[in-house]
């Protein structure tokens, strides 16, 4: 097995402990498809996010404290007698937008490639747990520095639990560890706020694990037909994914230096106060889409229902999808309607942050009947309608532009494949 | 592909404008300029000194600012002796003592701004049931920030528009929600004298007291965009770099 290995140290371990061989397989050699665009480099940048949240976030829970009396100002000192505190909390508040950015392309770009498809439905599901995952964890920080949007918001979100009928009071109760959010709900969620990044870190780990059984899928949406189609990792997208990463941090870093409180609510640097409501209590924006879905119905129960629905219909989107084809490249109809859908998310965030009034209550509830409307009915039903154009022979047949090459006579010496 | 990155662009930029519209509920607020903006943006330190000569001159008697030190005011350009001088002008409590008794002693680098009021309840005593908020963060507190405190300290009128139910002890105000605010107007021609001189208009005390309260907001404004600028350099070169290498490294595969 680690006759790969010259170095006899490496060597030893991995007789023992076979990690170089794992490393060498799936970070160096792993086959990747050699028509990845850049869409592709979400996947990492997401990674790469979450360390620096993880980093980041140890180092501001050392200067901390969890109790309501005094998390607001020492969040404060943190800002501004913290040795480059201010520089800590920024990049943890602002990463958290980015990591939601990051996450819902990516997710987008799976959604327009088919990248859900089988064999790949396990790692969507995978996915879709670590959305779930991340939802959570970014709420439960969001509440941490316990300023007047971090106890609204927390108010109202834990509130939709009382919605589940006969025991919805007493799960609330539960929740809050008290009979409204307290001191008990803050010291939770600072607790769960730290498990929930290392359950993320498992489950990226499990999502990789699955994305390396099934391959990546790539913008053409047929398998590599053999090595001429494939590249390795190493050094191809290594370098690729670091060109990104250093485009994203620029991106990113500009709201940390330039804008560091643009992503924020001016309410939450008022200390939370139990007595005084905010006049519009407005989730982070990363929400407001499951927000104005759940605000589109009348009903507190029916809202709630719809909201978690609209969560759980994605997981089944690999058997609502009924085309045989992945990419959207090739589904002249799909792609119209996948843009139809990305609008209506914009346009469902958007009403999410408007006060639910006049048009804005009709917008929002078409919106998200179409939201609905798109999985349950548009998706099973343009699978079965649309002429769908020619797949192309092979990854490598298109790249030539040549078409109709045989396969195998595109492969190339310096691919080392 | 230039499709999602507009429609991608547009998804950021319309919450964020939706957020921002949601978040004033009052008349339009003038944008000023100001030196701490841009890219490369700096405090004046005049401005704050002015701008700390009129917080604890008049805003000091109703307003805490809970976040703030006595060797804070170093940052703005005082030298220790002279924050030393400041902050020995303050008596303030400390103790328990040997004795167990608490005692007062001229305050210190290290002490907390010295607040007007020992609590809520006695600065809502004293000042007909309104509670005059702590203005450590109030730059940052408010939609609008900056350019929203300099409209309200300017925007008080004498008399309100014809048909304006103003409440008993109340004064009208153009930027504040609502137009009905229990502090009454603060600034007036010559209502300081400045230490160096400058000569204080209405205009000139809002733009210096709301750039101290930027300072008392932000502190860290200054380091932050100047490490800004140096990262962001560095990442330039890191990337321009790093896209040479993928092209030389991609140059055999297409």
């Amino acid at each position: 097995m680690s006759g790969e290995f010259n170095n006899k140290t490496i060597k030893w371990v991995d007789d023992r402990l076979p990690i170089f061989t794992m490393l060498k397989h799936s970070a160096v050699d792993y086959p990747t498809p050699k028509n990845l665009s850049y869409w592709w480099n979400f996947g990492s940048l997401a990674g790469f996010v979450l360390v620096i949240m993880i980093l980041s976030g140890i180092f501001l829970a050392m200067n901390y404290t969890a109790n309501t009396s005094m998390a607001f100002e020492s969040v404060e000192r943190i800002m501004r007698d913290v040795n480059y505190g201010w520089l800590l909390r920024y990049l943890h508040a602002n990463g958290g937008s980015m990591f939601f950015i990051v996450v819902y392309i990516h997710m987008f770009r799976g959604m327009y490639y088919g990248s859900y498809k089988g064999p790949r439905e396990l790692l969507w599901w995978l996915g879709l747990l670590i959305m779930v995952a991340m939802m959570a964890t970014a709420f439960m920080g969001y509440v941490l520095p316990w300023g007047q949007m971090s106890f609204w918001g927390a108010t109202v979100i834990t509130n939709l639990f009382s919605a589940i009928p006969l025991v919805g009071d007493y799960i609330v109760t539960w929740l809050w560890g008290g009979f409204s959010v307290d001191n008990p709900t803050l010291n939770r969620f600072f607790a769960l706020h730290y498990l929930l990044p290392f359950v993320l870190f498992a489950l990226v780990f499990l999502h990789l694990v699955a994305l390396h059984a099934v391959k990546s899928n790539n913008p053409l949406g047929i398998d590599p037909k053999g090595p001429q189609d494939t590249i390795p990792f190493h050094p191809y997208f290594t370098i690729k994914d670091l060109y990104g990463m250093g485009v994203f941090m620029m991106v990113y870093l500009a709201f940390v230096f330039w804008a560091p409180d643009f992503f924020g609510e001016p309410d939450n640097y008022i200390p939370a106060n139990p007595m005084v409501t905010p006049a519009h209590i407005v989730p982070e924006w990363y929400f407001l889409p499951f927000y104005a879905i759940l605000r589109a119905v009348p009903d507190k129960l029916g809202g709630v229902i719809m909201m978690f629905g609209s969560i759980i219909v994605l997981f089944f989107l690999p058997w609502l999808d009924t085309s045989k084809v992945k990419s959207g490249r090739f589904r002249p109809l799909y792609k119209q309607f996948f843009w139809l859908f990305v609008i209506d998310c914009l346009v469902l965030g958007y009403i999410g942050a408007k006060p639910a009034e006049g048009a804005y209550v009709l917008i929002g509830q078409i919106a998200t009947a179409y939201y609905f409307f798109h999985f349950l009915v548009l998706l099973p039903l343009i699978g079965k309608i649309e002429k769908t154009k020619p797949l192309p022979h092979s990854i490598s047949a298109p790249v030539l532009k040549g078409g109709g090459i045989p396969a195998g006579a595109t492969a190339k010496p310096m691919e080392k494949a | 592909m230039r499709k999602v990155i507009i429609s991608a662009l547009t998804a950021v930029g319309l919450t964020a404008a939706a957020t921002g519209a949601l978040a004033s509920g009052g008349p339009a607020i003038e944008k000023q300029s100001w030196s701490w903006q841009g890219v490369f943006g700096t405090y004046d330190r005049g401005a704050l000194q002015r701008g700390w000569q009129i917080y604890s001159t008049i805003c000091a008697s109703c307003h805490s600012m809970d976040l703030l030190y006595y060797r804070n005011l170093m940052e703005i350009g005082f030298t220790e002796e002279q924050v030393k001088t400041i902050a020995a002008g303050y008596e303030v409590t400390d103790g328990p003592n040997d004795n167990g008794e608490m005692f007062t002693r001229p305050a210190r680098l290290s002490d907390p701004l010295k607040a007007p009021f020992a609590n809520e309840q006695a600065a809502r005593a004293a000042n007909n049931g309104a509670y005059p908020p702590d203005l450590s963060l109030i730059a940052k507190a408010r939609p609008g920030g900056p350019d929203y405190a300099y409209a309200l300290l300017t925007g008080y009128k004498e008399t309100p528009p014809a048909g304006f139910a103003l409440m008993e002890g109340m004064y009208y105000n153009e930027a504040f929600p609502g137009h009905q605010i229990a502090m009454p107007a603060q600034l007036y021609e010559g209502s300081v004298t400045y230490a160096d001189g400058t000569p204080a208009t209405i205009e000139q005390m809002g733009k210096d007291i709301v750039s101290f309260l930027n300072f008392a907001a932000q502190p860290e404004l200054e380091a932050r965009k100047a490490l800004g600028v140096k990262v962001m350099l560095f990442l330039l070169v890191l990337t321009g770099m790093m896209y040479a290498l993928k092209r030389k490294i991609w140059a055999d595969v297409h």
